[in-house]
């Protein structure tokens, strides 16, 4: 049986008692992809070599000097900068482009002994949720090929699912992190805002962005949390508030617990399979000693408007920069300077990036500015007040991650009624800053549901700790899909 | 009829310096009067009075010292840079 | 018609900060391409901006000396527009929230002393240098990419070419008396636009402005803005309409030659940065950072003229430049005279430095070097014409005045006997100079006084001499 189906803590034992190397946890991680990724198609580039080179080197440091990460491979979406291997953002406008310097998160990774095998699969700039909007290849549900992973870290959440690697890196701007771990059937944090440095994340939406991990189990989630959080000196909007340790935290008790269910979040739009699910949880959440109570968040629908006014604004301004001069896609033959702007960026970008750069444009133009750019800053503000007044009274949030199970590849979801209930779902935690969670909660016809659950700000250790209490008296977690069986 | 006709496709495509054929202003026009009446709905919503939220945390005064640090190596730069000449980075004249 | 000149302007003026205003590289002038550069200047993908402390603190500096109310709450503004030597294809700058509003400076002109409105100061970050070639193409370098700027806009309170070049003279002054810039126009730490407008006297609402661009000294901003008023009046009288565009003062020429039409064209989509934190300024802060600030030029000024009894043309000249001012202090400090003191600074010394292109710091002279020789002039001890050729060895070569002048022989003789033997000897030997004296021709004396200083290698006391001379003269 692969090692990439034990947990973290498990694989440390072992590499403690020398029952394996790194270098084997490597080399099994490596065999999966290419038994798996095939059909899978999470990864966009391995970086097998130097993985391999790295886990030799590491096995010589002696065990006192390893972390609780020490020696476990992770992949890393591929909007997230990596010195010396290419960094796409699945898009052709950075097809060859070869960073210079490593993201935070990834110097962090790496301090804690990681090793990284890949960079992963993801709708173009983080722009989607079905991981179809990826320039380069479609990624594939494990539970089900003809089913999208989510998006837009889609890769990140199939790999993880697929048993490729234990432990993966998303980022999640409106959902991108906790869709697809719902889709997938693993976990998937996207922490408070601030929590973890945006330095080297390649902006999408500088004001939501968010990097988070990717796990099968809640406590190698933790772990990997407590690896890249704290505040950077490059990152002005990171935070120096303090990390309590999460693994600590994991007691299982969460007697007391006071569960918000806004009833926006189980409205007609979600689908019935999901809310039984939701509902099921509920019933072991009580039976674990917590209570709920209905509650409303009365301007979750503005929620999709607001977000979509705000991050293509910003999208607008961030990705202004390609350019096609200083690196990415330059086009051949240019006449003059004009011709490379309106080339590269027609060339280099899909549909779905120039469209919302298009309406991100107009949001900010002198005519629509106020009316559409600072209105929704407005009501991203009445968002956030409705998050604070419940949390007067609750410890956290309970709801759907999706409001469906993964959709069919290809199949264009015409049901706007679902589209904008997905939307109410995840994005107004991202306009308010505050962290959430996404675990598997039940299956419907083979495919995973997924239970959200949302938090105060810097409060990921309460999160954790409900999500490892549900986790620990159910068994979702345990089941993985049929593709990784029958490997050795 | 579009609220957001192929004529603003271009206006705005000028702005953001985006090619677009008659084909990509027909999509467009299409895409983008979708989401333009989607964001007519937060007219509705009152936000007198209201400050708009600029960043989700409330940070203030994170400052840098002013000590030089990490500069960047010219050739590693230039490396990934396609016209270059002189160390620097080459461009055509505008039109 | 008779028409009124309405002028505002706008000045960049460059931090001198260690660093860019929002990356840890470098910022100092002249350094080869592209050396002084960090990943974010180049606007690499994932990097994100991080603000100097010390170009907020530079900012508010200029803007207190601007006698401007300081930003209690500030943020940073992304300003969109595409060009190579801007590789974010935004500007960070300062949209509605300037470091600095509500300032003003006083100007003089031809004895008329007068307010000018500043609206605002703010910061924001150089872009690139683009240097065009002529095969079609352009090279960028991004050293200056980054580097700290404020933007000073006055309101339209100008009202003629010499109120702008006042204005100037001023700002430069007081801003390089704060240490926050090396304003100099020749390597582009100072830049200046203006924005020209002329109306009918009596007429309340201002004319369609032209913005001049290219003004790279303050002559040429004098000359540039002349020019340009002269055109749109020309414009007027026959007739026509003045279009708001940008212009550009040719040098060669001294014509303004239009370089674009300003259409509605720009949409800068100002958008406030989420990347970058808001900035709270207390009290304290202000406080702490207006201690820092010296006397300015202005009081400089007052006191020169209240204190030191120098006619306002001393004063107003002596505080031009904070070195020439720090070191007129210093050579009072050191016992000078001060009026002795401000005629050689602004005599001998502005000549020196103007003929050798050089500043005080790049010579030899100390203000304890100068006061020494002020004091021997005072006291007797040399002549002025002895002075210059001390001057002359205290500029090149430092020292102390009266070192020098014992070394080489060179102190006044002052001694009356000396004197009236040698003057004897003289009146001797011209016989006709005392006919022609005598006969009403004072220039005879002259003469006489001339042979003397010759027989003295110059270092005969001239009042004593003329006196001598006289009684001599007389009692033949």
């Amino acid at each position: 049986m692969t090692l990439m189906k034990k947990t973290a803590t498990e694989l440390q034992t072992l590499l403690h008692n020398r029952e394996v190397s790194v270098k084997e946890v490597t080399e099994d991680s490596f065999k999966q992809i290419k038994a798996l990724d095939d059909k899978v198609q999470a990864f966009l580039t391995l970086t097998e070599e130097d993985a391999l080179a790295r886990a030799e080197q590491l096995d010589n440091e002696p065990l006192e000097n390893r972390g609780s990460l020490f020696g476990l491979p992770i992949g890393i979406k591929d909007n997230i900068i990596t010195k010396g291997i290419t960094t796409t953002c699945a898009s052709k406008m950075l097809e060859n482009f070869v960073p210079v310097y490593d993201a935070a998160v990834v110097e962090k990774v790496h301090e804690a002994g990681m090793i990284s095998v890949g960079k992963l699969n993801m709708d173009e700039f983080a722009m989607g949720s079905t991981t179809e909007r990826s320039a380069f290849q479609t990624t594939h549900n494990p539970w089900k090929l003809d089913r999208v992973p989510g998006g837009s870290s889609g890769g990140s959440a199939a790999a993880v699912a697929a048993g490729e690697v234990l432990f993966s890196l998303g980022t999640d701007t409106g959902g991108s992190v906790r869709q697809p771990a719902a889709f997938c059937g693993i976990v998937g944090m996207k922490p408070t805002y601030g929590r973890i440095s945006r330095y080297g994340l390649v902006a999408f939406a500088s004001s939501l962005d968010q990097i988070g991990p990717l796990t099968r189990t809640v406590e190698d989630n933790a772990m990997l949390l407590s690896a890249i959080a704290g505040v950077d000196h490059r990152d002005s909007s990171s935070s120096s508030k303090e990390i309590p340790n999460l693994i600590a935290g994991l007691t299982g008790d969460i007697k007391g617990l006071r569960i918000a269910v806004p009833k926006e979040y189980m409205g007609e739009g979600v689908a019935q399979d999901v809310k039984e699910s939701v509902q099921a949880a509920l019933t072991v959440l009580e039976s674990l000693g917590a209570t709920w109570d209905e509650v409303s968040l009365p301007h979750s629908h503005y929620a999709s408007p607001t977000y979509y006014a705000i991050a293509t604004a910003e999208a607008s301004s961030n990705l202004a920069r390609f350019d096609g001069i200083r690196y990415g896609y330059h086009p051949e033959n240019a006449k003059n300077l004009n011709e490379i702007y309106l080339r590269a960026r027609a060339e280099g970008f899909g549909t779905e990036v120039k469209k919302r750069i298009l309406y991100g444009t107009y949001a900010l133009s002198a005519d629509h500015h106020e009316d559409l750019y600072v209105k929704a800053m407005k009501v991203r503000t009445l968002i956030a007040q409705d998050f604070a007044s419940v949390f007067e009274n609750y410890d956290i949030i309970v709801g759907p991650t999706s409001a469906t199970t993964a959709y069919e590849i290809g199949g264009v979801v015409r049901d706007s009624l679902t589209l904008y209930t997905n939307d109410i779902l995840t994005v107004p935690v991202n306009l308010a800053g505050i962290p959430a969670i996404s675990i598997p909660c039940g299956f419907s016809d083979g495919l995973p549901i997924g239970l959200q659950m949302i938090g105060k700000h810097f409060d990921e250790a309460t999160l954790y700790r409900v999500a490892h209490a549900f986790e620990q008296a159910t068994e979702h977690h345990k089941r993985t899909p049929s593709i990784g069986e029958g490997q050795e | 009829m579009n609220k957001f006709t192929e004529e603003d496709v271009r206006y705005f495509a000028n702005f953001a310096r985006i090619a677009i054929s008659d084909q990509d202003a027909a999509q467009f026009s299409e895409l983008i009067s979708e989401l333009v009446g989607f964001g007519d709905v937060l007219n509705e919503v009152d936000t007198e009075g209201v400050k708009p939220m600029t960043h989700p945390l409330q940070l203030y005064n994170v400052l840098r010292v002013d000590v030089p640090q990490d500069v960047l190596d010219r050739e590693e730069m230039l490396a990934g840079v396609e016209e270059h000449e002189d160390g620097m980075i080459k461009v055509p004249n505008i039109l | 018609m008779n028409f009124e000149t309405i002028v505002g302007l706008e000045v960049h003026v460059e931090l001198k900060t260690d660093t860019k205003i929002f990356s840890p590289a470098p910022a100092h002038f002249g350094a080869e391409p592209n050396m002084n550069i960090h990943v974010t200047d180049l606007a690499y993908p994932g990097t994100l901006p991080t603000l100097n402390k010390r170009a907020v603190e530079f900012g508010m500096k200029a803007s207190m000396a601007l006698n401007c109310d300081v930003a209690r709450e500030m943020n940073f503004d992304r300003k969109h527009y595409f060009y190579p030597d801007n590789p974010k294809a935004y500007q960070i700058s300062q949209d509605d929230r300037p470091v600095g509003s509500n300032g003003w400076i006083e100007i003089e002109v031809e004895g008329k002393k007068k307010k000018i409105r500043i609206e605002r100061v703010h910061l924001e970050e150089d872009a690139g240098k683009l240097t065009h070639s002529d095969n079609g193409y352009s090279l960028v370098d991004l050293n200056r990419q980054g580097t700290p700027l404020i933007e000073i806009v006055t309101e339209a309170d100008i009202r003629s070419p010499e109120e702008a070049y006042a204005f100037l003279e001023k700002l430069k002054a007081i801003i390089q008396y704060t240490g926050v810039s090396d304003v100099r126009m020749e390597e582009g730490s100072l830049r200046c636009d203006a924005n020209i407008s002329l109306r009918p006297y009596g007429q309340e609402e201002f004319g369609t402005k032209t913005e001049l661009k290219n003004l790279n000294s303050f002559n040429f901003v004098r000359r540039g803005i002349a020019n340009e008023v002269e055109r749109q009046e020309k414009v007027l009288l026959s007739g026509g309409e003045i279009v708001q565009e940008t212009r550009r003062y040719d040098e060669t020429t001294g014509q303004t030659v239009l370089m674009r039409i300003k259409g509605s064209a720009n949409d800068y989509r100002f958008i406030n940065d989420p990347d970058l934190s808001e900035i709270h300024i207390d009290q304290e802060w202000i406080d702490r950072v207006r201690a820092e600030i010296p006397e300015l030029p202005d009081a400089r000024k007052a006191r020169y003229v209240q204190e030191l009894d120098l006619p306002e043309y001393d004063a107003h000249v002596l505080t031009l430049t904070k070195e020439m001012s720090d070191f007129f202090d210093a050579t009072v400090t050191a016992g000078a005279d001060a009026k002795l003191a401000s005629n050689w600074l602004m005599g001998e010394v502005s000549a020196y430095l103007n003929a050798e292109q050089k500043e005080l710091h790049d010579t030899a002279l100390t203000p304890e070097g100068l006061a020494s020789m002020v004091k021997l002039i005072s006291d007797g001890t040399i002549s002025s014409k002895i002075a210059k050729k001390v001057f002359k060895e205290l500029i090149e070569n430092g020292g102390n005045a009266a070192d020098i002048v014992k070394a080489k022989g060179l102190v006044q003789i002052s001694d009356e006997g000396t004197l009236r033997t040698i003057v004897s000897d003289i009146l001797n030997a011209n016989e006709q100079s005392i006919e022609d004296f005598k006969n009403g021709k004072d220039r005879a004396v002259g003469f006489l006084v001339g042979q003397v200083m010759k027989a003295t290698k110059g270092q005969a006391n001239p009042p004593l001499v003329n006196k001598i001379l006289l009684e001599e003269i007389n009692k033949r």
